[in-house]
C-alpha cells in the first residue's frame, strides 16, 4: 500500500515551479549555512497539514491597523494606504485571516535591539501592525513609506523600501511570509532577496502598485497589493 | 483563472517587531486535558553554530486527536480555549521552551492513524522560505507503524523523534539542525 500516493484529505497544490525561492541561494549570504542541504521529503498532505491555526476577532485591537501615531504622537514620513486581496490562486477570497506586517520606519531603521543606529528610530513609530480580512478577503492598513537601509550582505548592499507580511491562510501548509516592494524602486534589481525568485513574473506580483482608488486627498498615497496563497487539489488524488 | 501564488520572502533578522506580539509558549493552560509536556532545544546551523534569531511555529491536535478547525469533522471532543498553535522564538543560547499537551493520534493516509505529532515551521534570517518538521514522541508504540516516519530513511528518523530528559517524565528534549552532519529532516509539503 503506497502512502505516497492515497491520502484521504483534498491537499493544497504544490507551488508551479520558479514561483518559490530555493532554500539555497548563495548571492543572499545567509542561506549558505542555513539552508538545509539534504533533499527535503516529499510530504502527501494529511489532516495535520490541511488544518491550521484559526485566529479569531479577537488577536486584532482598535488602533492595529494604523502605525503612523504612537506614543501620543505622529510618525515621519510620507503616510500611506497599503490594501489589497488574500485569494488563492483559483481566485477565492480568503476570509478572516489575521495578517502581521512588520517595517522599518521612513529613515530605514528598525525598532530593534540589533538593528544598526545608521539613521535615528521615530519615537513616534513603532512598526508593527495586525488586521484581518474581510468576508471577501480584503484588507487595509496606514501606515508610513518605509526607508531603504544598508546592510552587510556585500559591498554597499541596500534593501529596497518593503514591508513584511505573515498570514496563515486555511491550512498550516498555507502559511506565507512574504515582502512587499514599491513600484519604481531604483534598488530593486540589486536586491537578492527579491531576486530570489526565479521567475521574472513571479518576482513582480511582489511589488505593489500605486492606487489612485485609495489615495486620500491632501492626507496620505494608496498602494495596492494582493497576495496570492496556495489553491487546493481539485479532487482527493486517489482513494 | 490561474493566479500566480505569492512567493515567500525570509522573515529577517527583525521579525520580533511584527510577530512576538503574540508569543504563544504555553499552547494548552492548565485546564486543558492531556499529559503536559515541555519541550526544549536549540537550533543551530551548518556549522553547529546556534541560530539565536528562530522563530518556531507549531500545530498539533489535542489529547483525543482532534484539531480545532473545520476541516477536522472527526466525532471527537474539542476544548475551549485550546487552539493549538504555539509560537517561540530562540533567545540568545539558541535555545527555545513550548509547553503544551502530548497530542493524540489523529488519522493518516487509508485510515491508518498517525503517531502522536506536532508540526512545526522554522522561519529565520538566511530562510527564503520556512523549513516544515515534525516532532514525535519517544516510547510511543505509534511510531512504528507511523506513515510519515515510513517515508524517511531509518537512519534520520531520530531527527523527528523527541528524546527524555533524564528521569522527568514531561520534559523532552528536540533540537533543530539546519545542515550538517545531523541535519533534522525536513519535508517538502
Amino acid at each position: 500500500m503506497g502512502t505516497k500516493t492515497i491520502p484521504d484529505v483534498r491537499g493544497y497544490r504544490r507551488p508551479e515551479p520558479g514561483t518559490q525561492p530555493t532554500y539555497l541561494y548563495p548571492p543572499y549570504a545567509s542561506t549558505v549555512r542555513r539552508a538545509p542541504t539534504k533533499p527535503l521529503i516529499f510530504l502527501p498532505h494529511t489532516l495535520s497539514e490541511v488544518t491550521g491555526p484559526v485566529f479569531g476577532h479577537d488577536s486584532i485591537s482598535p488602533g492595529d491597523d494604523d502605525m503612523t501615531r504612537a506614543n501620543g504622537g505622529e510618525a515621519i514620513g510620507p503616510r500611506i494606504i497599503v490594501s489589497g486581496r488574500v485569494l488563492d490562486e483559483d481566485g477565492r477570497p480568503v476570509a478572516n485571516t489575521l495578517l502581521e506586517v512588520w517595517q522599518a520606519n521612513a529613515g530605514g531603521r528598525y525598532r530593534h535591539r540589533n538593528d544598526q543606529p545608521h539613521s535615528p528610530l521615530d519615537p513616534n513609530f513603532n512598526g508593527y501592525g495586525r488586521v484581518m480580512t474581510d468576508s471577501e478577503g480584503r484588507y487595509r492598513f496606514k501606515t508610513v513609506k518605509p526607508g531603504p537601509y544598508p546592510w552587510g550582505n556585500h559591498p554597499n548592499a541596500w534593501r529596497p523600501s518593503h514591508i513584511h507580511f505573515s498570514l496563515w491562510g486555511p491550512a498550516f501548509v498555507t502559511r506565507l511570509v512574504t515582502q512587499m516592494y514599491f513600484p519604481g524602486d531604483p534598488l530593486l534589481p540589486f536586491d537578492p532577496v527579491y531576486n530570489c525568485i526565479p521567475d521574472e513574473n513571479a518576482r513582480k506580483v511582489l511589488i505593489s502598485s500605486f492606487d489612485w482608488e485609495t489615495t486620500i486627498p491632501n492626507h496620505a498615497n494608496g498602494y495596492h497589493f494582493d497576495i496570492v496563497l496556495r489553491g487546493r487539489d481539485a479532487t482527493p488524488m486517489e482513494k | 483563472m490561474k493566479l500566480t501564488p505569492t512567493g515567500s520572502q525570509t522573515v529577517g533578522p527583525y521579525f520580533h517587531i511584527g510577530l512576538t506580539r503574540m508569543l504563544v509558549p504555553v499552547v494548552a493552560g492548565p485546564d486543558v486535558e492531556g499529559s503536559r509536556i515541555t519541550i526544549k532545544g536549540r537550533i543551530f546551523d551548518a556549522d553547529q553554530k546556534i541560530v539565536p534569531d528562530a522563530l518556531l511555529e507549531t500545530w498539533q491536535a489535542n489529547a483525543a486527536g482532534k484539531y480545532a478547525h473545520p476541516e477536522d469533522t472527526q466525532d471527537k471532543p474539542l476544548q475551549e480555549g485550546f487552539l493549538g498553535f504555539g509560537r517561540v522564538a530562540t533567545d540568545d543560547a539558541g535555545a527555545f521552551s513550548l509547553t503544551t499537551i502530548k497530542p493524540g493520534c489523529v488519522p493518516g493516509p487509508g485510515g491508518v492513524l498517525q503517531a502522536p505529532h506536532i508540526e512545526v515551521a522554522v522561519s529565520m534570517r538566511g530562510l527564503l522560505r520556512h523549513l516544515v518538521t515534525r516532532i514525535y514522541f519517544p516510547d510511543e508504540p505509534f511510531n512504528e507503524e507511523d506513515p510519515v516516519l515510513q517515508l524517511v530513511e531509518p537512519d534520520r528518523r531520530a531527527t523527528l523523534i523527541a528524546k527524555s530528559v533524564s528521569d522527568q517524565v514531561d520534559a523532552l528534549e528536540w533540537n533543530v539542525h539546519c545542515a550538517g552532519e545531523n541535519e533534522t529532516v525536513f519535508f517538502d509539503v
